[in-house]
């Protein structure tokens, strides 16, 4: 068994962008290894005078997908690594990642039960992973995609979701604007609240599995209601995504 | 190979001079206190409270929430090291030092680790010596204010010096132990003791 937690050198090979602030990566890893959608691997930038920095990025490709990796990252315009990785990282250069990382906020195929997804903003991006092995598996399992953004804009993946949920069933995606509609929406328009989430639960049949990413109100506010709606805690996972939310 | 690589054209951030030395390698300082937890925050209702020493120990104790209130506290300042890569400095706590809940109580030789149990099923373990000698506390405020909910609150067990996911949020307890067991992180392939100044992140680090 490789030790999967060595730094590797990896190459950026393709510069997809998704939104103005948010780009996809895909890195050729010399040692690939599957990952459980979910997961994410850290990447650490080196200066010349040795001085390092690391961040965390999930993964938003399916397992499937061998001997590459995407991760989608949003520019942090006062972070060190985002804009390093949107202004100076050119197809070709190469970068040191390690991962795959987490065993906790990860889903399979062979899981079985239905899945509610509920993302917030960039915290969609594990989500993808595992809608994207969902249907790389053509896994049966209904699938449920709450996705809260502030305007039309910002919604990644967007031609790519659109195209899954006409091309295979299952699959169903409900959109929550937060600032900004699309012109005519007649969907939800505000932050994820309870009464959104009853809605939306009353569509998938229990028992399900629960996966929350998005900033730290979002999380707190979805599991705490769906917790309250009979969910059972086990069945919930979360993730904290994004930008840091503001302190105590 | 991977120990001289440089990134091309990456300089850094720089930290400040006056807290170079207290950042642990490959973090960053934030101002911010970010949430991290792996599912929904529990809220054991206070009067339901209660805070526990047991395993090797000669009699096992239980506190409600205000007799442990009524425990010798103290007031920390430290800096805190999460695995996710961010550390904030100077960060203010109120609590009860782990070596005052362990006064009065009998402790089994034997006892060599600990397994910090919480609501809503987590657990760490840790070497009992990492949280004797004033290294641990178990705080109910940061900042002045009641520690939040989704900090912890209503108490987290707190060993800054290692990375915080030992500091457990909504603690209930310590199970004292002759042998180690993994806790929840440390079964999902984190390391098991989890020193920043080591960069022991994952298992294997």
């Amino acid at each position: 068994m490789r030790k999967i937690l060595e730094w590797q050198i990896a190459t950026l090979t393709r510069v997809k962008a998704e939104t103005p602030t948010v780009k996809t990566l895909t890195f050729s890893l010399p040692s690939w290894v599957p990952h459980f959608p979910g997961q994410h691997y850290d990447i650490r930038l080196t200066a010349p005078d040795g001085y390092q920095t690391e961040r965390s990025y999930s993964i938003a490709s399916e397992p499937e997908r061998g001997g590459e990796i995407d991760l989608t990252v949003e520019r942090l315009e006062d972070g060190e690594v985002s804009p390093y990785l949107d202004d100076v990282l050119m197809v070709g250069d190469q970068i040191e990642l390690r991962g795959p990382i987490g065993g906790y906020f990860v889903w399979e195929a062979q899981m079985g039960e239905p899945l509610l997804l509920v993302g917030g903003g960039s915290g969609v991006v594990p989500l993808m992973s595992m809608v994207r092995h969902w249907a790389a598996a053509g896994s049966k399992v209904p699938v449920l995609l709450l996705y809260s953004v502030r305007s039309p804009e910002e919604v990644i993946y967007s031609d790519e979701l659109n195209h899954l949920c006409e091309m295979r069933d299952g699959l169903r995606i409900f959109y929550t604007f937060t600032r900004q509609t699309p012109p005519g929406w007649t969907g939800y328009q505000r932050r994820i609240d309870a009464q959104m989430l009853h809605e939306v639960v009353s569509q998938i049949s229990k028992p399900f599995r629960v996966y929350i990413c998005g900033p730290t109100l979002l999380v707190e506010t979805a599991a705490n209601h769906l917790v309250q709606l009979g969910i059972a805690a086990e069945n919930i996972r979360t993730e904290r995504f994004g930008p840091t939310g503001p302190s105590l | 190979m991977a120990d001289s690589f440089i990134s091309r054209g990456f300089l850094g951030k720089r930290r400040q001079p006056e807290v170079e030395g207290r950042v642990p390698p490959g973090q960053y300082v934030t101002p911010d206190f970010p949430v991290l937890s792996a599912g929904p925050t529990p809220h054991t209702p206070l009067d339901r409270w209660t805070f526990q020493i047991s395993g090797l120990v000669r009699q096992p104790v239980s506190w409600s929430w205000e007799e442990f209130l009524s425990l010798p506290s103290k007031t920390y300042l430290t800096d805190i090291h999460c695995v996710t890569k961010w550390s904030k400095l100077d960060t203010q706590w109120k609590g009860v030092s782990v070596e005052t809940l362990f006064t009065n109580i009998d402790l089994d030789p034997k006892a060599m680790f600990v397994e910090a149990f919480s609501d809503g099923d987590y657990t760490t373990n840790l070497p009992l010596e990492d949280i004797l000698h004033d290294q641990a506390f178990v705080a109910y405020e940061f900042d002045g204010k009641p520690l939040q909910p989704e900090h912890g609150g209503p108490a987290r067990l707190v060993v800054p010096h290692l990375y915080f996911w030992k500091s457990a949020k909504w603690v209930r307890g310590l199970n004292l132990m002759e042998r180690d067991s993994p806790g929840f992180w440390e079964s999902l392939g984190y390391h098991n003791r989890g020193d920043p100044w080591k960069e022991e992140r994952y298992r294997g680090d």
